[in-house]
């Protein structure tokens, strides 16, 4: 009863927050509050025991990309332009593929059971054997590092092409500026 | 920037602990919430306080650019090279059992090795990441 008051409570701020992130022009006022829209989400996973990703989602969705977002910003203007053309079609097309989205949600099983799906698979398994197999209590870890490797070492994969692909397109610019390192 | 002495003591103060913090969830992961991504979030968001309180220069004499952008790939390299190790081993890639006597031991240090080069990865592109758009206000 508490536990569904505070994950409505923290619901109606995030949609508070988007509403303000939609509303507002003034791009500062923007980053903060989808700052505190990620922040807001960490504490809804927290409420549903997902602390693992709740940690994440509080350290790269509301502290680091909040920095580099506001870092960006001080390189480009604070006030967003105003857009020319009419916001109606984006509109339908946001509000149609939320309609369907919704309807998507129908067909989900019911919301926290035990006997969805997901739980019947390989869950069971992990939960059983991943303390004798790995001698690691933290079940995520194991998931995470040991069964899942492959995932992980993919997601790893993904973050060096990010790193990479930032410093080639940012970097490599400078050093021809100097006529010195960067340059290809 | 004259006011900014309670900010930088304040800064002073709070940094190892960040660090401290940063190797704590790195290392106590396998017993409890954190690992790889989360510490090395916090260990990039160390460097980039410290860049911010103190101005891009200090930090990066602290923690030199090329050093973060060899970071990037080292983390890959260590992760997928616990792989070929195991392969190497006998086994299948990155099937951590027979790195140690014990299968259930070797899988404990797969992945404590893992997930280091998870952390050398992401500390790595956080941190230059933010080096190469702060670099851009000169």
């Amino acid at each position: 009863m508490i536990e569904s008051l505070i994950t409505f409570a923290l619901l109606v701020l995030m949609a508070a927050a988007a509403l303000g992130v939609v509303r507002l022009h003034d791009l500062f006022a923007v980053v903060i509050l989808s700052g505190t829209y990620s922040f807001l989400l960490a504490t809804v996973l927290v409420v549903f025991d997902a602390v693992d990703v709740a940690m994440t989602e509080a350290a790269v969705g509301a502290g680091m990309s909040t920095v580099l977002m506001l870092t960006v910003l001080g390189l480009t203007k604070m006030e967003e332009t105003l857009p020319v053309h009419t916001p109606l079609l984006p509109l339908a097309v946001a509000g149609i593929t939320g309609a369907v989205l919704i309807y998507a949600t129908l067909d989900l099983p019911e919301f926290g059971i035990a006997e969805a799906p997901i739980h019947q698979h390989v869950a069971p398994y992990y939960l059983e054997h991943s303390i004798e197999q790995t001698t690691v209590p933290n079940v995520v870890t194991a998931v995470l590092a040991s069964y899942r490797g492959y995932d992980t070492l993919g997601e790893v994969t993904v973050i060096f092409t990010a790193g990479i692909g930032v410093l080639l397109l940012l970097k490599g610019r400078r050093g021809r500026g100097k006529g010195g390192e960067g340059a290809a | 920037m004259i006011l900014d002495t309670i900010l930088r003591v304040g800064a002073k103060l709070f940094i190892p602990f960040i660090l401290l913090f940063a190797l704590y969830v790195q290392f106590h992961g396998d017993y409890g919430p954190g690992g790889g991504f989360q510490a090395g979030v916090a260990a990039g968001a160390m460097v980039i306080f410290y860049a911010i309180t103190f101005g891009l220069p200090a930090a990066q004499r602290i923690v030199p650019p090329t050093v973060v952008e060899i970071m990037i790939p080292l983390g890959v390299a260590i992760f997928a090279g616990v792989g070929i190790v195991s392969l190497m081993l006998g086994a299948n890639y990155l099937d951590y059992s027979p790195l140690a006597h014990e299968p259930e031991h070797g899988q404990h240090l797969g992945i404590l090795l893992v997930e280091f080069g998870v952390l050398v990865t992401v500390a790595g592109t956080m941190t230059s990441i933010f080096y190469t758009f702060a670099g851009r206000f000169e």
